[in-house]
Protein backbone atom coordinates (compact mmCIF):
# COMPACT_ATOMS: atom_id res chain seq x y z
CA UNK A 1 0.00 0.00 0.00
CA UNK A 2 0.95 3.73 -0.67
CA UNK A 3 0.33 6.31 1.33
CA UNK A 4 -2.68 8.39 0.27
CA UNK A 5 -1.75 11.77 -1.30
CA UNK A 6 -1.48 14.75 0.88
CA UNK A 7 -4.19 16.54 0.24
CA UNK A 8 -3.88 19.95 -0.92
CA UNK A 9 -4.09 22.60 1.71
CA UNK A 10 -3.40 25.78 -0.05
CA UNK A 11 -6.69 26.94 -1.21
CA UNK A 12 -9.68 27.68 1.18
CA UNK A 13 -10.83 25.32 3.39
CA UNK A 14 -13.74 23.09 2.48
CA UNK A 15 -16.41 23.82 5.57
CA UNK A 16 -15.34 21.24 8.66
CA UNK A 17 -18.49 18.70 8.42
CA UNK A 18 -20.04 18.88 12.20
CA UNK A 19 -21.58 15.55 13.12
CA UNK A 20 -24.29 16.45 15.78
CA UNK A 21 -26.10 13.51 17.50
CA UNK A 22 -29.39 13.45 16.29
CA UNK A 23 -31.98 14.77 18.34
CA UNK A 24 -34.38 11.66 18.85
CA UNK A 25 -30.57 9.82 20.62
CA UNK A 26 -30.24 13.03 22.91
CA UNK A 27 -34.31 13.09 24.35
CA UNK A 28 -33.96 9.32 24.87
CA UNK A 29 -30.73 9.60 26.91
CA UNK A 30 -32.47 12.78 28.98
CA UNK A 31 -35.45 10.71 29.29
CA UNK A 32 -33.73 8.09 31.24
CA UNK A 33 -32.45 10.38 33.59
CA UNK A 34 -35.35 12.79 34.13
CA UNK A 35 -37.05 9.35 34.36
CA UNK A 36 -34.84 8.45 36.75
CA UNK A 37 -35.37 11.52 39.18
CA UNK A 38 -38.84 11.47 38.48
CA UNK A 39 -39.71 8.03 40.24
CA UNK A 40 -37.06 8.44 42.75
CA UNK A 41 -38.46 11.66 43.36
CA UNK A 42 -42.56 9.87 43.55
CA UNK A 43 -41.19 7.30 45.56
CA UNK A 44 -39.01 9.92 48.30
CA UNK A 45 -42.37 11.68 48.65
CA UNK A 46 -44.10 8.73 50.03
CA UNK A 47 -41.97 8.71 53.42
CA UNK A 48 -43.10 12.44 54.31
CA UNK A 49 -45.03 12.14 57.44
CA UNK A 50 -44.56 8.42 57.45
CA UNK A 51 -40.32 8.92 58.24
CA UNK A 52 -39.31 8.06 61.74
CA UNK A 53 -39.33 11.92 63.24
CA UNK A 54 -40.50 14.89 61.96
CA UNK A 55 -37.07 16.47 61.23
CA UNK A 56 -36.79 13.44 58.59
CA UNK A 57 -39.86 14.21 56.80
CA UNK A 58 -38.63 17.79 56.31
CA UNK A 59 -35.25 16.06 54.84
CA UNK A 60 -36.76 13.18 52.71
CA UNK A 61 -39.22 15.91 51.48
CA UNK A 62 -36.11 17.93 50.45
CA UNK A 63 -34.18 15.75 48.74
CA UNK A 64 -37.72 14.37 46.94
CA UNK A 65 -38.00 18.16 45.59
CA UNK A 66 -33.97 17.98 44.57
CA UNK A 67 -35.02 15.32 42.54
CA UNK A 68 -38.25 16.57 41.20
CA UNK A 69 -36.86 19.62 40.02
CA UNK A 70 -33.80 17.82 38.17
CA UNK A 71 -36.85 15.77 36.62
CA UNK A 72 -38.61 18.85 35.59
CA UNK A 73 -35.21 20.21 33.68
CA UNK A 74 -34.48 16.88 32.06
CA UNK A 75 -37.96 16.25 31.14
CA UNK A 76 -38.22 19.59 30.09
CA UNK A 77 -35.37 19.35 27.64
CA UNK A 78 -36.42 15.70 26.30
CA UNK A 79 -39.67 16.66 25.48
CA UNK A 80 -38.08 20.20 23.47
CA UNK A 81 -36.29 17.81 21.10
CA UNK A 82 -38.81 16.16 20.34
CA UNK A 83 -40.92 16.32 16.94
CA UNK A 84 -43.75 17.25 17.57
CA UNK A 85 -42.64 18.85 20.79
CA UNK A 86 -43.81 17.81 24.58
CA UNK A 87 -43.68 19.98 27.70
CA UNK A 88 -42.65 18.35 30.73
CA UNK A 89 -46.22 17.96 32.08
CA UNK A 90 -47.14 15.78 28.78
CA UNK A 91 -44.03 13.62 29.91
CA UNK A 92 -44.82 13.19 33.11
CA UNK A 93 -48.74 12.99 33.55
CA UNK A 94 -49.86 11.30 29.83
CA UNK A 95 -47.10 8.45 29.53
CA UNK A 96 -48.06 4.88 29.91
CA UNK A 97 -45.75 2.68 32.14
CA UNK A 98 -44.08 0.72 28.92
CA UNK A 99 -42.94 4.47 27.66
CA UNK A 100 -40.93 5.07 31.20
CA UNK A 101 -37.29 4.87 31.09
CA UNK A 102 -36.87 4.36 35.05
CA UNK A 103 -34.53 2.01 36.39
CA UNK A 104 -36.15 -1.01 38.93
CA UNK A 105 -33.82 0.39 41.84
CA UNK A 106 -36.09 3.60 42.02
CA UNK A 107 -39.77 2.23 41.24
CA UNK A 108 -40.23 -0.77 43.18
CA UNK A 109 -42.39 0.09 46.76
CA UNK A 110 -40.73 1.35 49.87
CA UNK A 111 -39.46 -0.86 52.23
CA UNK A 112 -38.13 0.32 56.21
CA UNK A 113 -36.53 3.28 56.78
CA UNK A 114 -33.09 1.34 56.52
CA UNK A 115 -34.03 0.37 53.12
CA UNK A 116 -34.53 3.57 51.79
CA UNK A 117 -31.12 4.64 52.65
CA UNK A 118 -29.62 1.77 51.13
CA UNK A 119 -31.24 2.80 48.10
CA UNK A 120 -30.67 6.54 48.38
CA UNK A 121 -26.84 5.70 48.94
CA UNK A 122 -26.82 3.68 45.99
CA UNK A 123 -28.57 5.89 43.99
CA UNK A 124 -27.02 9.49 44.98
CA UNK A 125 -23.56 7.86 44.48
CA UNK A 126 -24.17 7.29 41.14
CA UNK A 127 -26.23 10.60 40.14
CA UNK A 128 -23.14 12.12 41.64
CA UNK A 129 -20.55 10.48 39.59
CA UNK A 130 -22.68 11.11 36.76
CA UNK A 131 -23.31 14.66 37.20
CA UNK A 132 -19.58 15.44 38.08
CA UNK A 133 -19.00 13.98 34.48
CA UNK A 134 -21.88 15.34 33.05
CA UNK A 135 -21.30 19.20 33.81
CA UNK A 136 -18.58 18.70 31.88
CA UNK A 137 -20.49 17.29 28.41
CA UNK A 138 -20.68 18.73 25.58
CA UNK A 139 -24.53 19.61 25.25
CA UNK A 140 -24.73 22.46 26.76
CA UNK A 141 -28.17 22.44 28.24
CA UNK A 142 -27.50 18.83 29.82
CA UNK A 143 -24.21 20.36 31.36
CA UNK A 144 -26.01 23.02 33.23
CA UNK A 145 -28.47 20.75 34.80
CA UNK A 146 -25.89 18.87 35.88
CA UNK A 147 -23.78 21.49 37.39
CA UNK A 148 -26.89 22.62 39.42
CA UNK A 149 -27.90 19.09 40.46
CA UNK A 150 -24.56 17.77 41.61
CA UNK A 151 -24.87 19.68 43.87
CA UNK A 152 -28.17 18.54 45.04
CA UNK A 153 -26.81 14.76 44.95
CA UNK A 154 -23.86 15.45 46.65
CA UNK A 155 -26.05 16.44 49.89
CA UNK A 156 -28.00 12.86 49.29
CA UNK A 157 -25.16 11.10 49.09
CA UNK A 158 -24.31 12.38 52.04
CA UNK A 159 -27.34 12.23 54.60
CA UNK A 160 -27.58 8.63 53.02
CA UNK A 161 -24.26 8.25 54.11
CA UNK A 162 -24.97 9.03 58.25
CA UNK A 163 -27.94 7.06 58.37
CA UNK A 164 -25.98 3.99 56.85
CA UNK A 165 -23.00 4.43 58.99
CA UNK A 166 -25.82 5.14 61.92
CA UNK A 167 -27.56 2.56 61.12
CA UNK A 168 -24.79 -0.36 60.45
CA UNK A 169 -22.40 0.48 63.47
CA UNK A 170 -25.43 1.00 65.42
CA UNK A 171 -27.88 -1.79 67.68
CA UNK A 172 -27.64 -5.29 66.93
CA UNK A 173 -30.45 -5.07 65.38
CA UNK A 174 -29.95 -2.01 63.67
CA UNK A 175 -26.76 -3.72 62.24
CA UNK A 176 -28.92 -6.62 60.90
CA UNK A 177 -31.65 -4.13 59.46
CA UNK A 178 -28.99 -2.27 57.36
CA UNK A 179 -27.50 -5.36 56.36
CA UNK A 180 -31.06 -7.18 54.84
CA UNK A 181 -31.47 -3.67 53.28
CA UNK A 182 -28.49 -3.48 51.45
CA UNK A 183 -28.79 -6.99 50.61
CA UNK A 184 -32.30 -6.29 49.35
CA UNK A 185 -31.41 -3.14 47.12
CA UNK A 186 -28.14 -4.69 45.52
CA UNK A 187 -29.40 -6.75 42.66
CA UNK A 188 -30.73 -3.25 41.19
CA UNK A 189 -26.88 -1.89 41.22
CA UNK A 190 -25.91 -3.54 37.26
CA UNK A 191 -28.87 -1.97 35.91
CA UNK A 192 -27.68 1.61 36.67
CA UNK A 193 -24.39 1.00 34.78
CA UNK A 194 -26.22 -0.62 31.94
CA UNK A 195 -25.31 1.33 28.43
CA UNK A 196 -27.63 -0.44 26.18
CA UNK A 197 -29.99 1.59 25.70
CA UNK A 198 -27.84 5.02 24.76
CA UNK A 199 -26.55 5.44 21.21
CA UNK A 200 -23.19 5.44 20.93
CA UNK A 201 -23.05 8.62 18.76
CA UNK A 202 -23.85 10.25 22.39
CA UNK A 203 -20.67 9.25 23.44
CA UNK A 204 -18.32 9.47 20.93
CA UNK A 205 -19.51 13.42 21.13
CA UNK A 206 -19.39 13.61 24.45
CA UNK A 207 -22.87 14.33 24.93
CA UNK A 208 -23.86 11.34 27.36
CA UNK A 209 -21.39 10.00 30.13
CA UNK A 210 -20.94 6.31 29.58
CA UNK A 211 -22.24 4.54 32.96
CA UNK A 212 -20.04 1.95 32.61
CA UNK A 213 -16.99 4.28 33.47
CA UNK A 214 -19.15 5.07 36.56
CA UNK A 215 -18.86 2.14 38.21
CA UNK A 216 -15.27 1.71 39.59
CA UNK A 217 -15.56 5.25 41.42
CA UNK A 218 -19.26 4.56 42.35
CA UNK A 219 -17.69 0.83 44.07
CA UNK A 220 -14.95 2.58 45.79
CA UNK A 221 -17.09 5.10 47.06
CA UNK A 222 -19.83 2.50 48.60
CA UNK A 223 -17.21 0.12 49.73
CA UNK A 224 -15.60 2.79 52.24
CA UNK A 225 -18.86 3.26 53.69
CA UNK A 226 -19.93 -0.05 53.77
CA UNK A 227 -17.19 -0.53 55.78
CA UNK A 228 -17.04 2.15 58.08
CA UNK A 229 -20.40 1.31 58.73
CA UNK A 230 -19.43 -2.80 59.69
CA UNK A 231 -21.16 -3.57 57.06
CA UNK A 232 -19.75 -6.69 54.26
CA UNK A 233 -20.88 -5.87 50.43
CA UNK A 234 -23.65 -8.23 49.47
CA UNK A 235 -22.94 -10.55 47.16
CA UNK A 236 -26.17 -11.73 45.16
CA UNK A 237 -27.58 -12.26 42.08
CA UNK A 238 -28.53 -9.30 39.63
CA UNK A 239 -31.93 -9.17 39.43
CA UNK A 240 -33.74 -9.07 35.82
CA UNK A 241 -34.78 -5.87 34.76
CA UNK A 242 -35.45 -3.66 31.84
CA UNK A 243 -36.81 -0.53 33.23
CA UNK A 244 -34.96 1.64 30.11
CA UNK A 245 -37.32 -0.89 27.31
CA UNK A 246 -39.99 0.08 29.69
CA UNK A 247 -40.34 -3.34 31.18
CA UNK A 248 -41.28 -2.36 34.96
CA UNK A 249 -41.94 -3.63 38.28
CA UNK A 250 -45.60 -4.82 38.95
CA UNK A 251 -45.29 -2.05 41.70
CA UNK A 252 -44.75 0.85 38.83
CA UNK A 253 -47.89 0.77 37.76
CA UNK A 254 -49.64 1.86 41.19
CA UNK A 255 -46.98 4.25 41.42
CA UNK A 256 -47.75 5.76 38.10
CA UNK A 257 -51.34 5.73 38.72
CA UNK A 258 -50.69 8.02 41.81
CA UNK A 259 -49.05 10.19 40.31
CA UNK A 260 -51.21 10.67 37.15
CA UNK A 261 -54.35 10.72 38.76
CA UNK A 262 -55.19 14.35 39.16
CA UNK A 263 -53.92 15.18 36.18
CA UNK A 264 -55.37 12.76 33.90
CA UNK A 265 -58.58 13.67 36.28
CA UNK A 266 -58.67 17.08 35.26
CA UNK A 267 -56.79 18.14 32.59
CA UNK A 268 -54.87 21.18 32.62
CA UNK A 269 -55.57 21.48 36.29
CA UNK A 270 -53.50 24.57 37.64
CA UNK A 271 -52.88 25.79 41.37
CA UNK B 1 -44.77 25.74 85.79
CA UNK B 2 -41.33 24.27 87.20
CA UNK B 3 -40.96 21.64 84.80
CA UNK B 4 -39.75 24.87 82.06
CA UNK B 5 -37.33 27.07 81.87
CA UNK B 6 -36.52 30.13 79.76
CA UNK B 7 -34.63 28.19 76.58
CA UNK B 8 -33.62 31.20 74.11
CA UNK B 9 -35.03 33.15 71.83
CA UNK B 10 -38.62 31.80 71.86
CA UNK B 11 -39.32 31.57 75.14
CA UNK B 12 -40.24 28.11 77.41
CA UNK B 13 -38.73 25.37 75.77
CA UNK B 14 -39.33 22.19 78.27
CA UNK B 15 -36.07 20.54 78.67
CA UNK B 16 -36.75 17.97 81.89
CA UNK B 17 -37.16 14.80 80.72
CA UNK B 18 -35.76 15.23 76.85
CA UNK B 19 -32.09 13.88 77.20
CA UNK B 20 -29.62 16.46 75.79
CA UNK B 21 -27.29 13.82 74.48
CA UNK B 22 -28.10 10.34 74.29
CA UNK B 23 -26.92 7.06 74.42
CA UNK B 24 -27.86 4.78 72.22
CA UNK B 25 -30.00 3.66 74.13
CA UNK B 26 -31.78 6.80 74.63
CA UNK B 27 -31.63 8.07 70.74
CA UNK B 28 -34.08 4.72 70.79
CA UNK B 29 -36.55 6.70 72.99
CA UNK B 30 -36.29 9.88 72.09
CA UNK B 31 -33.83 12.14 70.01
CA UNK B 32 -32.51 15.02 72.10
CA UNK B 33 -33.13 18.36 71.59
CA UNK B 34 -30.92 20.79 70.01
CA UNK B 35 -31.19 25.10 69.40
CA UNK B 36 -30.09 26.29 66.32
CA UNK B 37 -28.37 29.74 65.95
CA UNK B 38 -27.80 30.73 61.98
CA UNK B 39 -25.55 33.47 61.02
CA UNK B 40 -27.57 35.14 58.20
CA UNK B 41 -24.25 36.84 56.65
CA UNK B 42 -20.50 37.18 56.91
CA UNK B 43 -20.12 39.81 59.85
CA UNK B 44 -23.48 39.14 61.67
CA UNK B 45 -23.91 37.03 64.71
CA UNK B 46 -25.39 33.68 64.97
CA UNK B 47 -29.37 34.15 66.09
CA UNK B 48 -31.41 31.35 67.79
CA UNK B 49 -34.02 30.32 65.22
CA UNK B 50 -35.18 27.76 67.22
CA UNK B 51 -35.03 23.57 68.24
CA UNK B 52 -35.47 20.43 66.48
CA UNK B 53 -34.67 16.57 67.69
CA UNK B 54 -31.18 14.25 66.23
CA UNK B 55 -29.98 11.73 67.34
CA UNK B 56 -26.21 13.49 67.42
CA UNK B 57 -24.40 16.57 66.74
CA UNK B 58 -23.88 15.74 63.45
CA UNK B 59 -27.46 14.69 62.29
CA UNK B 60 -28.45 17.96 64.19
CA UNK B 61 -26.56 20.00 61.91
CA UNK B 62 -28.16 18.20 58.63
CA UNK B 63 -31.56 18.83 60.27
CA UNK B 64 -31.16 22.41 61.09
CA UNK B 65 -29.86 23.08 57.68
CA UNK B 66 -33.16 21.56 55.69
CA UNK B 67 -35.16 23.30 58.52
CA UNK B 68 -33.89 26.55 58.74
CA UNK B 69 -32.25 27.46 55.35
CA UNK B 70 -34.21 26.25 52.66
CA UNK B 71 -34.62 29.95 51.59
CA UNK B 72 -31.06 30.83 51.49
CA UNK B 73 -31.21 31.89 55.21
CA UNK B 74 -27.59 31.54 56.60
CA UNK B 75 -23.94 31.11 55.61
CA UNK B 76 -23.20 29.01 58.74
CA UNK B 77 -24.26 26.83 61.41
CA UNK B 78 -24.52 26.08 65.25
CA UNK B 79 -26.71 23.55 67.14
CA UNK B 80 -26.40 23.78 70.73
CA UNK B 81 -27.68 20.60 73.23
CA UNK B 82 -30.43 22.43 74.59
CA UNK B 83 -29.34 20.80 78.27
CA UNK B 84 -26.04 22.36 77.84
CA UNK B 85 -28.17 25.97 78.14
CA UNK B 86 -27.86 27.60 81.48
CA UNK B 87 -30.68 30.31 81.06
CA UNK B 88 -32.17 32.51 83.76
CA UNK B 89 -35.08 31.54 85.29
CA UNK B 90 -38.28 32.99 84.98
CA UNK B 91 -38.45 33.81 88.89
CA UNK B 92 -35.47 35.16 89.41
CA UNK B 93 -36.75 37.41 86.28
CA UNK B 94 -37.02 40.86 89.39
CA UNK B 95 -33.53 40.62 90.31
CA UNK B 96 -31.70 40.08 87.26
CA UNK B 97 -33.64 42.89 84.99
CA UNK B 98 -35.74 44.84 86.86
CA UNK B 99 -32.71 47.12 88.92
CA UNK B 100 -31.65 48.40 84.97
CA UNK B 101 -35.03 49.83 84.54
CA UNK B 102 -34.49 53.39 86.17
CA UNK B 103 -30.90 53.93 85.55
CA UNK B 104 -31.31 55.96 82.23
CA UNK B 105 -28.12 57.46 82.55
CA UNK B 106 -26.44 54.08 81.18
CA UNK B 107 -28.62 54.88 77.86
CA UNK B 108 -25.94 57.08 75.74
CA UNK B 109 -28.81 59.78 75.48
CA UNK B 110 -26.95 62.48 77.33
CA UNK B 111 -24.93 62.71 74.81
CA UNK B 112 -25.17 65.88 71.41
CA UNK B 113 -24.38 63.91 68.53
CA UNK B 114 -21.72 66.04 66.69
CA UNK B 115 -22.69 67.11 63.07
CA UNK B 116 -21.50 65.06 60.25
CA UNK B 117 -21.68 61.66 62.46
CA UNK B 118 -23.86 59.90 60.30
CA UNK B 119 -25.27 56.22 61.14
CA UNK B 120 -25.44 56.89 65.26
Amino acid sequence: MTEPASPDLSGPHPPIAVHRPDNSATADYALSLGDDALIAAQRMGEWIAASPQLEEDVALGNIALDLLGQARSLLTYAGSLEDPPRTEDDLAYFRDEREFRSVHLVERANGGFGVAMARLLILSTYQYELYARLQAGADETLAAIAAKAVKEVDYHRDHATMWVLRLGDGTDESHQRMQAALDAEWPYVDELFDNAHIDRSLFEHGVAVDPQVLRDPWQKRIAEVVAEATLALPEVTPAVTGGRRGIHDEQMGYLIAEMQHLARSYPGATW
Amino acid sequence: MSDLQAGGGHGAVPVTGVPARGSAAEARRDWPLWEVFVRAKRGLNHVHVGSLHAPDAEMALRNARDLYTRRQEGVSLWVVPAAEITASSPDEKDAFFDPAGDKIYRHPTFYDVPEGVEHL
